[in-house]
Parts: structure tokens; sequence; C-alpha cells
């Protein structure tokens, strides 16, 4: 599974299984937040990213934080 | 005469280099940077009028800003590029020219055929630019024909430099559909085994994995293309267009200390890369969810290169290599980061 911000480009190369971030230099980061509050973040990305990997796609799909795929079962 | 707004980014409209890179965007009076050399080309028929340009890490997300500035001094076209193999700055210059093509303007863009932005140019043409920057004269010479060609309203077509996707027209056909389709049978089965009237692309496509059952029973790979090394880049991993990828040890590690990694990758600012790894490798919360059992474990290295013009052909290696490798060492997912 790929973890980027121009999930266009990840979709169009083919990519199966995308997680979105919020900025291209900072893939599992965000230097906005305060240290605690980016680390949060970090462990969202991962969990979605690990959510991703457990679930079956057939194209390019992507798995926002917080976020049901197409075809994926809501996350409590 | 025609007016002309030109689209560039920062670093060609001598505005700075990553420290710049989210600022943006606005508009100059006239011809900027390449933009010079192109205004040359041009006159004294067409005029660019006015430059805009925007930060390569914002501009994707602005083109319709970014055209709205261009439409505040009425023009008649708008160019955008060249932006060789940069992936945000062609990313920027396709969106822009199909934004202002939405919003009734002609546009052009001007990009190498390996840019990944290549097909988000919508109804705009694109021509082909060199790889690099180095290749500016004659990507220049190039832009400058087909912007004349365009202006005197003739198609432009592969002859004139252009790639991606071809608009469709309703052309009358030699022959019905019927006739040509038995003169194509005929083909094949006199051992034609390429004529066609619809050329595929021939992409590359991969077929999903299928999913991991159970993440806390197999082992994970934390894989990157961010150019995240040790310090002093002891393998001289290269900034752009790179070669090679690199594998680091992770064992007996929890955390990535700045200054002990940076990322050498020379398509974005690595400054908050540097102030903190784990934004381009997550080794902290990767321990943390081997040790909560989310993660059976995490591969002992991470597999490391640099994303930046790299040709399609050693992305294809590196890709079957890290796959080969992470397979042959038990790994059964892998998570890449990508910048």
């Amino acid at each position: 599974m790929i973890l980027c911000n121009l999930t266009s480009i990840a979709e169009r190369v083919g990519a199966p299984r995308i997680v979105p971030t919020r900025g291209i230099p900072y893939p599992t980061g965000d230097p906005s937040l305060s240290p605690e509050a980016e680390k949060q973040w970090r462990r969202q990305l991962l969990e979605r990213a690990l959510q991703a990997l457990q679930t079956a796609v057939h194209q390019p799909t992507v798995f926002e934080v917080g976020v049901p795929a197409q075809g994926e079962e809501a996350h409590a | 005469m025609a007016r002309i707004v030109h689209y560039i980014n920062q670093f060609f409209a001598g505005i700075g280099g990553e420290d710049s890179a989210g600022a943006g965007p606005a508009l100059i009076d006239g011809p900027a940077g390449p933009g010079r050399r192109l205004a040359e080309l041009l006159a004294p028929e067409h005029e660019i009028v006015a430059t805009v340009w925007c930060g390569d890490d914002i501009a994707s997300g602005m083109a319709a800003d970014i055209v709205d500035l261009a439409r505040t001094v009425q023009p008649d076209l708008v160019v955008a590029g060249p932006a060789f193999t940069s992936g945000r700055y062609g990313l920027a210059c396709a969106r822009v020219a199909a934004a202002a093509e939405q919003a009734g303007l002609a546009a052009i863009a001007s990009m190498h055929e390996d840019n990944p932005g290549l097909d988000e140019a919508g109804t705009a043409p694109v021509v082909a630019s060199g790889e690099v920057a180095r290749r500016m004269g004659l990507s220049l010479d190039r832009l400058a024909g087909a912007v004349r060609r365009l202006l005197s309203g003739e198609p432009l077509t592969a002859e004139d430099g252009r790639i991606g996707k071809l608009a469709r027209r309703t052309v009358m056909a030699e022959a019905s559909a019927a006739e040509r389709a038995v003169d194509l049978a005929l083909a094949r089965l006199g051992g034609d085994a390429v004529a066609t009237e619809i050329p595929l692309p021939t992409f590359d496509r991969v077929t999903p994995a299928p999913p991991v059952e159970d993440t806390g029973a197999v082992m994970v790979a934390l894989v990157t293309e961010g150019g995240l090394v040790p310090d002093d880049n002891p393998d001289a991993l290269e900034s752009a267009r790179a070669t090679k990828w690199l594998r680091y040890p992770l064992e007996g590690r929890n955390a990535l200390a700045p200054g002990e990694y940076r990322s050498i990758h020379g398509g974005f600012s690595t400054a908050w890369a540097n102030e903190d790894p784990h934004r381009i490798l997550p080794l902290d919360v990767g321990r943390e969810l081997e040790a909560e059992g989310a993660v059976g474990s995490l591969f002992g290295e991470y597999f490391v290169t640099a994303g930046n013009g790299t040709s399609v052909a050693n992305a294809r290696r590196f890709g079957i290599e890290w796959a080969a490798d992470l397979r042959h060492s038990g790994a059964r997912a892998a998570i890449l980061t990508a910048t």
C-alpha cells in the first residue's frame, strides 16, 4: 500500500491501495500540528494503512482516514 | 496579435526555490524566466502580456485561482511550462491548461512525455519538452512552433510534438465501417497481427495482491521513495534520476533521530523531513503498533530510493526487486511512503 499526497498520480499508475496524506514533503506527518497531535495523525495514517492491507481491492482504491473506501464496510 | 499569459513555477519565475514552494499564485507583467525567450520566438506576431507563477507544493490544487488571475489581463491563450519531468510542476501545468480550457480560454502545456501530469490536461493540447531544464532551448523552440500553429487555427499533431491523449475529431472515412472491419480481418488472417484503427495504450497494469488476513500475524516492511538516508548519505543515493535503491537496518531501533537521518530527495524541501525523519519513514508509530500486536513484526531493514525524475524503467526495476527481496525475506506486506 502507498501513503502519498498526490493520490491522482497513484491511482493513474495503478497503485492498488492508497492512503491520502496532507503534504508532499511529509507523507507521514503534518508540521502544522503539535508534536503529540502530529504523532496521533501519523498513527491514524498507519492504522488506516493496515486496514487497507486487510481489504480486498480490484482496482486503485483510496482509503482516506475516517472515510470508508469504495466497497469497504464502514469502520467503527 | 494574440495576447498570451504564461504560467510557470516559483523557481522559473525567479521567486525562489523550495523555500517558496508554498507561495503564490501571483501575476507579473510581461514575460519572466523562460518566458523571455518564448516571447522573442513569438514576436512580433504574438505577445506574452503577463506571467502567472505559483509555488510547486500548492499549484496543482490552485488551477482555478491561477486561471482567474490570468483572465484579469484578457488573454487569447494560456501557455504552461515547459515542465520537463518535474512531477509537481507538470501536474500544475496540465491542470492549469485544463482549467483554462474549461473556462473557455485556449491553452497549451509543455512537458516530457514521462511527466505524471500528462494525462491531466483535459482538452488542452500538450507538446513534448525535453527531459530536464538543460533542454530548455529546444523545448521552447517546439513550444513556440506549436503556439503559432494553434493560434493560426490549425490542429496540432504528433508532428508538432503533440503528446498525450488526442481529442477525437469527426472525419469522413474512405470506406464504411463494415468494409474496413473486413479489411482488418483479412489483414489479420494474412498474418498482420498489429493492424488496428484503435491503438491501445501500453499501460502496465499490476493486479492487486490479495489482502493480508491479519497484519498482526505477519511481517510488514516500511519502504520509501522519500530519499531518507543516514546523515552522511554513505552510499551516495542520487537526489534526482536515481539509478539505485538502498537498504538500511532498523533492527534495535525504535526511532529515527533528527541529525542521524536526512532526506537527500531533490524534488521538494527536505526541511520538514530533516526536522523529524518519521515524517518520511514512520518507524516510531510502526514500533508502537508492533508492540500492541497490530503488526506481527516490522521487517528489520527499510528500503529507500529517491523518486524524482526517476525513469519508469528504473522505477519498475526497483519495484520488482523490492517485491522479490521482501517476499524472500518473509515480509507479507509493505507500506510505501511517497512524496
